[in-house]
């Protein structure tokens, strides 16, 4: 198992080369620079700084001398926060995007794999509509509307949790829920999808002749199986959420990861921009291992070649 | 009163005296324009607490005096460290870390001298020398500054920042440690005005060398302000306590303050609305009529030294050599319907273009007092005149970027020029950065969204932005006599005369209409009923140490 | 060709029955189809029946309510333009977007998988590796850069969301070819010398179109989500023109002072979003292959 891991993470440094190249050349196409504001600056004072930035080199020795850098796993100052280096703000952002994340991610797989297994149970019934419905209001709603939302009834109104900012728990809670409310409605319907394959399968038809109790059924026998696919889609979704929501952030004003993403681009904080890319293909190359390892746990056909 | 005055020089301030008059007892050295309401006469209470929390509109991009540019950082760098020249609460210029200064009679020598009881925040005296040493920090090229040019004014400050001339060629230099001379390659009226800016600012040397670009952090950072930077968390807060070593500290009311980087003003909004902020820089447009509905109270709109105009590309048709075009759609702006109803805040409506600065008289065209209709009918006829009509309307491209209040701006005019004119407008949203380089490369025909806030109460930053050799002049505006009325107007040391050249390059500017002005900004600000010490001022500088907390 | 034609269509015809049928049966997923038809009949025969313009703005009447005896329907937005119209305009939008941003994602994603699938070995190796390499990118983050260097060009919304959903198409699709490969008439096929091109065309493609509509129904859904968050971030399609993400982006900031801007866009694009994806579940359980293979 530990073979076929190395395997894995040596077998995503193709990938992991092509991201960081097509990332740098994107970026760097771009029109403007970071020192571009509606103040412009004295060309002198422009030289000098693209001069002080490596800005005025050809754009194939940026590239080496970013790679080099990468080596030695400095990804470099950052343009729009001068008095960091992009290796400080990851290190900053990353906790709270995870925190978030995580949370966001496991309040989802409970609710999410409960209604999509009651919606299964009750295929076609009114109690597998209502499920269903309630669920895919997660997804039926844009999360710009549905956070607002929440952050007037809860915060404005009945002031029962903050509006924004980081501090203890109850800061969470809202960001968690609007984080949450779609991967909701994702995990429940895949539950519901794969849970009604399952439970016409010969094993379970078994279990079920054998006597044994639904409730024992569905948790000792068709749980696992059930689970496969969405494993599979927990991987790139939770690394895609723990890098952050740009949308989340904005609104409750969360200092996440996501917001590098959307504001680096902006702002051409080619370094910041390429620091998060580089971070975010690590994490996704990671979670697929995890999945992969989980799945066999989960399922012992597979095998580790 | 300082010893070095001689007959060549003349005190043109003193101190804060005689600003004072209104004042709180007798000042016993220079200066006290303090926020006086404590306990005192008003019978106001103070909360316990004394916390602020304050929306700054963005992450500051550094906290480097010297490097800093923008409104988030000059923010919370007035809190963290103090100019020769400070700014009373309702913006005059009052002594700062220098208690007097004198002006030579040709207007180009400036002494200052220090006060004595001026500490950094580690105890150390603030020295004449410290702030020769940021003056060259400043202008050395290897500070990587990007707002050094406008230490321009200064001996020999251009070719420093040019590379041509090392820093300690400067024409600022420590007479002594309390004493400051800054030589001027001009007469500058608006140079002590300059000196509030953070680029002037002194910096502490020894931990400047000590922890090289890392001196701004938390911890690190040694200022003169009446705060000291205490945590510094990226797109969170950033949280200042107040500096005991300060040399007013017993006047300083305000124990700590929040800066929150929140750029979605809708989310702002709530914030401020769940009480997890007291004061916010700027309003969303579109909540303004919920605001003046429910916390009218609670809202401070003033006069900002901003003018939001629009910019036509003279370079390419349809506006090369049509200035009777280029009028009519100017006139065809209902500014009363836009300010009124599309804006909304008490935006004033621009028919000229410089705001109203000190020391200058705006210059509004003669159809500026026209109504409407009979402005509407002016530019049917310069339509026609122009050789358009409506089997062959003109067609305008309008570039804005990216924000919803340009967004809503562009689309209301572009619906009026439809209406009174016909004319076709094609709108064109950009990202800003795109849009930065599209509007300075002036390669796209048509209109563009401009606006520009003044660096300093001073006419000349508005009329200097239309000279031909100007990188922010967008229109591509270049008139010979306009040029010339310029560099008569920074030659003259006369405050009169001065104004009235800059005055005559406005009328001259305006005739030819390369710009639309639109509106003169204001400042805007949410405070809750709880915070004392505010006055509008049209810098919108605001220091901390002027605020207080009333019990609620 | 002849021959195999016919069994396509035969195939294909005898598919759809059988997914009207069971749809049929599933209430919620019928009466969500229902509603889907009315509304895009709706947003493209409704203008025509309101005197006003998508466009025209009106001074006097700035975020006016609903109203019968203005004939602003559902009201005017900010610069006093007709909700009603603009609704209708921006459900041609994103349901536009929808459609053909799917449709780009559905020929890469299914020429790409099938011809993997069907070719195997080596040739299929490279392809998914291709396609896994892609998944490692931050797609929202590429389709914003693009958006920011050559603006707001409808086609390239279209195009940029479509290139990143064909991912999941091209993997579904490749599953089920490796195993139709198998089947009894593909070999069939082979042996009566059918140019593999052929085989692919005629033989494996129309035996995905179950499971590609699932992915369809869910992927619109999805897409035009995605283009609401583009306009969200300001990035959407060119004023005057309008989508329902860009409305509601602009209703959910008045949410308290002007609630129809954002009921009435909002209540469309929820719906539809809601239809499609019961659609979607139901056509699911309709087309289920291991389900009708039993």
């Amino acid at each position: 198992m530990l073979r076929f891991a190395l395997k894995r993470v040596l077998g995503a440094i193709p990938t992991l080369l092509v991201l960081i190249a097509l990332a740098f050349f994107l970026i760097k196409a771009a029109p403007g620079g970071p020192f571009d504001t509606d103040r412009r600056l004295p060309p002198e004072i422009e030289a000098n700084l693209q001069a002080a930035y490596n800005l005025d080199e050809p754009l194939y020795r940026q590239f080496g001398l970013y790679l080099g850098g990468l080596l030695k796993g400095d990804f470099g100052p950052s343009f729009q926060y001068r008095d960091y280096t992009v290796t400080e703000l990851i290190a900053a952002g990353f906790p709270v995007s995870l925190r978030l994340g995580g949370l966001a991610m496991l309040l989802a797989f409970v609710v999410g794999v409960a209604v999509g297994t009651v919606a299964a149970l009750k295929q076609n019934a009114f109690t597998d509509h209502a499920a269903m419905a309630a669920a895919m209001i997660g997804i039926s709603v844009p999360n710009f509307v549905m956070a607002p939302l929440l952050v007037l009834v809860f915060a404005v109104t009945l002031k029962w949790l903050p509006a924004g900012g980081l501090g203890d728990w109850r800061n969470f809670v809202l960001p968690v829920v609007a984080l949450a409310l779609p991967q909701i409605a994702y995990i429940a319907r895949l539950t519901r999808g794969s849970m009604i394959e399952v439970l016409r399968a010969d094993f379970i038809r078994t279990a079920r002749a054998q006597g044994l109790p639904q409730r024992a059924v569905i948790i000792r026998h068709a749980l696992k199986p059930a689970l496969l696919p969405v494993i599979s889609y927990l991987g790139p979704a939770t690394a895609a959420i723990i890098t952050g929501s740009v949308v989340i952030e904005q609104i409750f004003g969360v200092p996440g990861l996501g917001r590098f993403f959307v504001q680096g681009a902006l702002n051409r904080d080619y370094t910041l921009v390429m620091g998060v890319v580089v971070f975010y293909g690590v994490l996704i190359v990671v979670f697929n291992l995890i999945v992969d390892l989980v799945y066999g746990w989960l399922d012992p056909r597979v095998q580790y070649q | 009163m300082p010893a070095r005055v001689t007959n060549r020089l003349r005190l043109v301030f003193v101190a804060a005296a005689a600003m004072l008059s209104g004042g709180c007892g007798a000042p016993d050295s220079g200066q006290t324009m303090r926020n006086t309401p404590v306990g005192g006469a008003s019978g106001t209470e103070l909360a316990a607490e004394q916390i602020l929390t304050k929306n700054n509109g963005a992450e500051p991009q550094t906290l480097d005096p010297h490097r800093a540019e923008g409104v988030p950082a000059s923010n919370i760098l007035r809190d963290l460290f103090e100019g020769l020249v400070s700014e009373a609460p309702d913006g005059r210029l009052i002594p700062g870390a220098a208690e007097a200064w004198q002006i030579s009679d040709d207007g180009t020598v400036y002494t200052f001298t220090l006060r004595v009881d001026g500490r950094w925040s580690n105890g150390d005296p603030v020295t004449a020398a410290d702030f020769e040493y940021g003056f060259r920090r400043s202008v050395d090229p290897a500070t990587l500054s990007q707002y050094s040019s406008i230490l321009f004014p200064i001996v020999n400050a251009e070719q420093i920042v040019k590379g041509e001339l090392p820093p300690d060629q400067l024409g600022v230099t420590a007479l002594d440690d309390r004493t400051l001379e800054i030589r001027l390659i001009g007469p500058t009226p608006y140079f002590l005005g300059l000196l509030t800016h953070s680029t002037t600012y002194a910096v502490h040397p020894l931990s400047v060398e000590e922890f090289g670009a890392r001196f701004v952090r938390a911890g690190h950072l040694v200022g003169n302000g009446a705060y000291i930077l205490d945590e510094w968390v990226v797109q969170s807060h950033i949280r200042l306590l107040r500096n005991q070593n300060y040399w007013d500290d017993e006047h300083t009311v305000i124990d700590e303050v929040n800066y929150l980087p929140i750029e979605n003003q809708d989310a702002m909004l709530r914030r401020y609305r769940a009480d997890e902020l007291d004061f916010t820089q700027d309003l969303p447009f579109k909540q303004i009529a919920w605001i003046r509905e429910h916390i009218a109270d609670q809202l401070y709109i003033s006069p900002y030294l901003g003018s939001y105009y629009y910019s036509l590309n003279l370079t390419l048709p349809p506006f090369a050599g049509m200035p009777k075009l280029r009028r009519a759609l100017a006139l065809a702006i209902d500014r009363e319907v836009l300010t009124e109803k599309i804006t909304g805040s008490g935006e004033i409506p621009a028919y000229s273009w410089t705001p109203r600065v000190t020391g200058y008289t705006q210059q509004p065209p003669a159809w500026a007092g026209w109504t409407q209709a009979e402005r509407n009918t002016e530019a049917q006829r310069l339509y026609k005149v122009s050789g358009y009509s409506a089997d062959n309307p003109l067609t305008l491209q309008f570039l804005y970027n990216t924000s919803e209040n340009h967004k809503r701006i562009a689309l209301a005019i572009a619906s009026m020029w439809k209406q009174v004119l016909g004319v076709e407008t094609k709108l064109l949203n950009q990202e800003w950065k795109v849009f930065l380089e599209t509007r300075k490369q002036k390669t796209m025909p048509g209109v563009a969204r401009n606006g520009w806030i003044g660096d300093y109460n001073d006419a000349y930053t508005f009329t200097q932005l239309l000279a031909s050799d100007n990188e922010q002049n967008d229109s591509g505006f270049a008139n010979d006599e306009y040029d010339a009325l310029l560099d008569a107007a920074s030659a003259e040391p006369d405050m009169q005369k001065r104004a009235a050249l800059m005055e005559a390059a406005e009328r001259l500017m305006l005739e030819a209409q390369p710009i639309i002005p639109i509106y003169f900004y204001v400042s805007k600000h949410l405070i809750k009923p709880w915070v004392g010490g505010f006055e509008a001022n049209i810098m919108d500088h605001h220091y901390t140490k002027n605020f207080y907390i009333l019990k609620h | 060709m002849n021959a195999a034609t016919k069994t396509s269509t035969i195939r294909g015809r005898a598919l759809s029955t059988d997914v009207w049928e069971t749809l049929k049966k599933n209430r919620a997923a019928f009466v969500a189809t229902l509603l889907l038809a009315v509304m895009s009949v709706m947003v493209v025969v409704a203008p025509i029946l309101s005197p006003y313009a998508f466009d025209a703005t009106d001074f006097d009447r700035i975020s006016v309510g609903p109203s019968l005896s203005t004939l602003h329907l559902f009201g005017t937005d900010a610069l006093g333009r007709d909700l009603f119209v603009r609704t209708m305009y921006g459900g041609r939008i994103s349901l536009m977007v929808g459609l053909v941003a799917t449709a780009v994602s559905l020929v890469i994603g299914i020429a790409w998988g099938a011809t993997a699938g069907f070719i195997g070995g080596r040739s299929d190796h490279v392809m998914m590796r291709i396609v896994d390499v892609l998944y490692a990118m931050p797609f929202m983050f590429f389709v914003i850069l693009l958006m920011v260097f050559f603006g707001r060009s409808i086609v390239l919304i279209f195009v940029a969301i479509g290139a990143i959903n064909w991912l999941d198409m091209a993997r579904i699709v490749r599953g089920q070819t490796l195993s139709l490969k198998e089947k009894e008439f593909v070999e069939a096929a082979r042996a009566g010398g059918v140019s593999n091109v052929k085989i692919v065309l005629h033989h494996i493609v129309p035996n995905l179109l179950g499971v590609v509509a699932v992915y369809v129904t869910l992927t619109i859904p999805q897409v035009i989500l995605v283009e609401s968050f583009l306009s969200f971030l300001g990035l959407g399609v060119q004023e005057p023109m309008t989508s329902w993400g860009a409305l509601v982006n602009e209703g959910a900031q008045e949410m308290e002072t002007a609630p129809w801007m954002l009921i009435f866009p909002g209540a469309f694009l929820a719906t539809t979003l809601f239809c499609l994806n019961f659609i979607g579940d139901g056509l699911r359980d309709a087309l289920d292959p291991r389900d009708r293979s039993n």
